[in-house]
This record gives C-alpha cells, sequence and structure tokens, in this order.
C-alpha cells in the first residue's frame, strides 16, 4: 500500500477508519493516484471514476456532468481521479462508506470529479475526508461532485476539511434528488486554510424530495472562507434546510443560503448563526430566499454575536473552569448532532470537534 | 461557613449593597425578605462572584478561606451552589452532559433526575423550550447533584405552580436533613418556608439588613405590617 502510518494518521483526523471493520466501502486518493478502493458490502460499488466509465460507458451519458447541465453551471473537465460510488436498488448500508482525497506534494493541483449514486429505495452514509500533508505546501484542491438520489433513495454525506494555511480549496457540487428522495449534506471546516469557495446546489426535481445542508465552519486568522448552500424547490412537497455555524477566531467567513422555490407548495428554512470569538475576523451573514409562486412557506433567522459572558460563568458556577467552560459553548453551538448522524459516525466527529 | 465582613457592592455605578456583615454558621439556613430591588440577588451573586457586581469594600470568606477575589468555578469547587432566578439558555449543551460533569454516578443522575421530574427533558439544551417551572427543576437539579455545602437560592419558588413548589421543597428539605449544607434563601411569597423552616430570617431594604429574627416571624410582620415597618423594627 502506498500509504504510510503518519499519512493515515493523519486521515484518521478527518474519520477515515484504516481497521475497516465498520464500513462498507472504502477509497482513497493521494495527490492524482488512487490509493485503493475497496467494496465491503454486497450492493455498494467503490471505484475510480476512470475506471468505472471505462466499465459503464453510460455513465457518461447518465451521470456525469449532468447535474450541472439541470442547474446550467459550467464545471471543469480537466480532472484526475475522483471515486464513482454507486449504493444499488433496495441496498441499504450498514456501515458508512469512507473516502479520503489526500494533497500530499508541494504545489500539487488535485482536481477530482466524483459521483455518488444512490439508486431506487437505496440508503447510505458516506463519509469523505479532504486533508494535506505538511509537504503539501501552496497545494490545491479542487473537488467535483455530482449526487443523484433516485427515487425513495437516502443519502446522509458528510464532508470533513482539514487544510492548511497556504492550500486553496474549490469543491463544486451539485445534487439531484428525485421523487421520495433525501438528500442530508454536513460540511465540517475546523482547521486554518486560505480559500475556500464553494456553493453546493440541489436541485430538487421529484415531489416530496428532502434536502438538508448543515455546515460548521472555523475560521482563523489569514483563512477566507466563502461557503453557502443552495436549494432549488422544483417540486410539489419539496423541503430544504440549511443549517450553518460559523465561528471565527480572526479570520473572514461569508456565510451564504439561498432557498429557491421554482414550484408551488413547497417549504424552506434557513439558519444562520455567528459566533466572534475575538474582535478579529468578519462574519457576513447572506440569507436568500426566492419565490415564484404564492403557495410557498420560506424563512430565515440569522444571529451573529459573541459568546455572553453570563453564559461562561453560569457553567463556571457549576465549577467548571472558565476556560473549559467557553469551549463546551463553543463545542456546543457546533451542535453536531444537528447533522443527524449515526451513532458511529457522531462519535468520530464528536472526536474531532472536541479537540477544539 | 460564611462571613461576610462590612461589603459594598456596586452594580456598574450604583451602589447596591451598603456596608452588610452577616454570619452564617454550619448546619443553618437563613431566609431573606425584602422588597424588589433592594440588594439580595445582588448579596447573592456577590457571594459567587458573578461579573457585573464589584466589591469596593470588605471581605467574603468561605470556611475561614478570603475568596473575596477567587473566580466563580473555584467557589463553586470550594461548594458553594447557586440556583439561579433567571438563568441563560445554552444551545448545544444538554442538561445530561452537564449532570454528568456534575457526577459520574449515573444512579444518583436518575434517582434525582425522577425525584424532580426533570428526567423527559435531560437530552433538552440547558434551559431551552423549558417552561419558567421547568427551568426552576433543573436549576434545583443541578445545583443538588454539585452538592453543595452552602446553597444559596434565589427564589426558588417564582414562576412554579403549587404542586412543583411541594416536589422541589421536599427534594430540597431532604438535601439539608442528610447533608446538613447551611443556605441562604431569597423569597417572596413565603412559600418555600413550608419545607424549609431555616434558623434565621432577615429584611433587605435598600442595601443594608434592617431586622432579624426567626423568618417565620419575620414574614409575618412583613404580612401584616408592609416592609415600611421593617425600618423603624426593633431587631433592628
Amino acid at each position: 500500500m502506498e500509504i504510510e502510518k503518519a499519512e493515515l494518521d493523519e486521515l484518521e483526523r478527518v474519520g477515515f477508519d484504516s481497521e475497516e471493520k465498520e464500513r462498507a466501502g472504502s477509497f482513497i486518493q493521494k495527490d492524482n493516484r488512487i490509493i485503493f478502493s475497496k467494496v465491503l458490502q454486497e450492493g455498494v460499488e467503490v471505484l475510480p471514476i476512470e475506471k468505472a466509465i471505462e466499465i459503464y460507458p453510460e455513465i457518461k451519458e447518465k451521470y456525469y456532468g449532468i447535474s450541472f447541465k439541470k442547474i446550467d453551471k459550467e464545471f471543469e473537465k480537466d480532472t484526475e481521479g475522483g471515486y464513482f460510488i454507486r449504493v444499488k436498488k433496495g441496498v441499504k448500508t450498514l456501515f458508512p462508506i469512507q473516502a479520503c482525497l489526500f494533497l500530499k506534494s508541494k504545489k500539487f493541483k488535485q482536481r477530482v470529479h466524483n459521483i455518488v449514486v444512490i439508486e431506487e429505495n437505496a440508503q447510505a452514509y458516506l463519509i469523505t475526508g479532504c486533508t494535506s500533508a505538511k509537504e503539501a505546501e501552496n497545494a490545491y484542491h479542487l473537488g467535483i461532485s455530482e449526487f443523484f438520489i433516485e427515487k425513495d433513495g437516502f443519502l446522509n454525506f458528510t464532508m470533513i476539511h482539514s487544510w492548511k494555511e497556504d492550500i486553496e480549496v474549490q469543491p463544486v457540487s451539485a445534487a439531484c434528488i428525485d421523487e421520495g428522495g433525501i438528500f442530508v449534506s454536513n460540511y465540517i471546516s475546523l482547521k486554518p486554510v486560505k480559500k475556500i469557495v464553494m456553493y453546493p446546489t440541489a436541485l430538487l426535481e421529484g415531489e416530496n424530495s428532502r434536502v438538508r445542508f448543515s455546515s460548521i465552519i472555523l475560521s482563523y486568522p489569514n483563512s477566507y472562507q466563502d461557503i453557502g448552500s443552495r436549494c432549488i424547490l422544483a417540486n410539489k412537497n419539496t423541503s430544504a434546510e440549511i443549517i450553518s455555524r460559523a465561528i471565527s477566531y480572526g479570520g473572514t467567513i461569508i456565510a451564504r443560503g439561498h432557498i429557491k422555490a421554482i414550484s408551488p407548495m413547497a417549504k424552506g428554512h434557513l439558519e444562520c448563526r455567528g459566533l466572534m470569538i475575538t474582535e478579529e475576523g468578519i462574519i457576513h451573514a447572506i440569507p436568500e430566499l426566492e419565490t415564484l409562486y404564492q403557495d410557498v412557506e420560506l424563512s430565515h433567522e440569522a444571529a451573529i454575536g459573541k459568546i455572553k459572558r453570563e453564559e461562561i460563568e453560569y457553567l463556571a458556577s457549576r465549577g467548571i473552569p472558565e476556560e473549559e467552560a467557553q469551549s463546551m459553548i463553543i463545542r456546543g453551538f457546533m451542535d453536531v448532532e444537528i447533522m443527524g448522524l449515526p451513532e458511529i459516525l457522531e462519535n468520530e466527529i464528536k472526536k474531532v470537534t472536541d479537540k477544539i | 461557613m460564611l462571613r461576610i465582613e462590612n461589603i459594598s457592592v456596586k452594580a456598574g455605578d450604583s451602589l447596591i449593597i451598603k456596608d452588610i456583615s452577616l454570619f452564617l454558621g454550619k448546619n443553618e439556613r437563613m431566609v431573606i425578605f425584602g422588597p424588589n430591588g433592594s440588594g439580595k440577588s445582588t448579596l447573592i451573586k456577590s457571594i459567587m462572584g458573578l461579573s457585573g457586581y464589584k466589591i469596593v469594600n470588605g471581605k467574603i470568606y468561605f470556611e475561614d478561606k478570603d475568596i473575596t477575589d477567587i473566580p466563580v468555578s473555584e467557589r463553586a469547587k470550594l461548594g458553594i451552589g447557586i440556583m439561579y432566578q433567571n438563568p441563560p439558555k445554552i444551545y448545544g449543551i444538554r442538561i445530561l452532559q452537564l449532570a454528568k460533569y456534575l457526577t459520574e454516578n449515573g444512579t444518583e443522575i436518575n434517582q434525582l433526575a425522577e425525584k424532580l421530574r426533570v428526567d423527559e427533558f435531560l437530552r433538552r439544551d440547558l434551559n431551552v423550550d423549558l417552561s419558567g417551572g421547568e427551568i426552576k427543576r433543573v436549576e434545583l437539579f443541578q445545583v443538588l447533584l454539585q452538592k453543595p455545602k452552602l446553597l444559596l437560592l434565589d427564589e426558588p419558588e417564582s414562576g412554579v405552580d403549587i404542586e412543583n413548589i411541594s416536589i422541589m421543597g421536599s427534594v430540597l428539605n431532604e438535601y439539608i436533613k442528610k447533608t446538613g449544607c447551611s443556605a441562604l434563601i431569597i423569597t417572596h411569597t413565603g412559600y418555600i418556608l413550608d419545607y424549609v423552616e431555616g434558623e434565621r430570617g432577615c429584611v433587605m431594604i435598600d442595601g443594608k439588613i434592617t431586622c432579624q429574627s426567626k423568618p417565620r416571624i419575620v414574614f409575618d410582620m412583613i404580612k401584616k405590617y408592609g416592609y415600611e415597618k421593617c425600618e423603624e423594627c426593633k431587631w433592628k
């Protein structure tokens, strides 16, 4: 295996389970090299994207670039690597599928194209960790991802970013959700990064389809994170929820959210909370609601502030030292329970956030 | 247990507590009455060391240790526990999570939660989506799990219905009987006296303690004559 122990430790910090006992599939790409792609449960496919297209040429017409076409968005075609994950009709994975995109070399520009297909009535949890080695100075990561949730399918996709000060990142993703499908997308970024710009879009095409985007973003001095989600409610009884928690230790966070109803009888709610830990830094919340119809229910709430002294003292009066009380409040603010993760993943994520 | 020597306390620019001295022995409960704005809550918050209340003069000793300037959490660790009148809402921290911080004994958590009827909302965020009475029960739940030697109770019965006062009062009384802990209790309604009799009572008016006697006697006097008479009280 072309992956060293120290690198695996790095990957474990973004939720990767190297023992793979409790995983339904596993994928690692280092720079542009696929280290492995494994299937650990029947009914699940995990393949490098190029190989998948070779085996199943129909992917080109059925999935590749299709989600972007539907939302009328350009995407970079010059990519190398990425995963193709498919959960077959009716298959419900017991454990999460895991994928890791790892930046190793100095100034390397990693450009991947990922496709995830959840077939009819299938259910899966996918955790993707993206991180970089110390040597990867001034590197760049472009992640194009497409999600297809077919009729009554369910996908809980959790992405953990753990970069460093000199890395620029640009995830570009789109999801198409068919009738009765559910897409839950969780994003966590807790480490410094030079720049992240991302605006994943979910197109709720089918009746009764639902989407929820949750994000927890920490920002440090000299980091610039322009992060948001967009949901297009394109059919009856569709619903969308966007929840974001932005915490600035001195960096800039633009927390966007856009819910657009292009069909009647749709619902959406957007909630954005920001916490300023220091006097430095910027949090700019931009919640947008848009409708073409009367018969919709769209709402948003946004609040930005600091940790209240009385909250710290309240916990201190229960015997919790002031500094620990502050960390507890920040961890509470990042509340991973909002992500609706299965216990096994929630514990992994808590391990990550507990280090704050 | 608690010795307050000539303290004066400012909240912002206003002098709220004016040169108060007070002694509370071991296994002794003192009930403080007084009109709104007389400084009762300020006194309790000053003992806990909460910010916004500046002790401009005097000293506070707890078990002979000068605690006038020590952090809030250290006061709690020494054995001072406060039950807040209006605790803040804290999102993302569950009541159960805090309970587990206060004691590792799960049985103790469950038994007390059941007694105080807070078991059904242990997984809720601290003071979020709870009624006034529920908040009070959760406050008592937390402070008793701390096993304090000195309880500071700021209007424990306000906003609580009769049935719940009875639940809280019995649990509180049981704890006091079992541990012999001392307590400073602020009350407006006097309902708490049905459960915790208290050895001493006093009235606070305009930042000063004006009269001291048995709590029941003080309360009856207030009911009869109002607070105005307290200023000319013979026990002054």
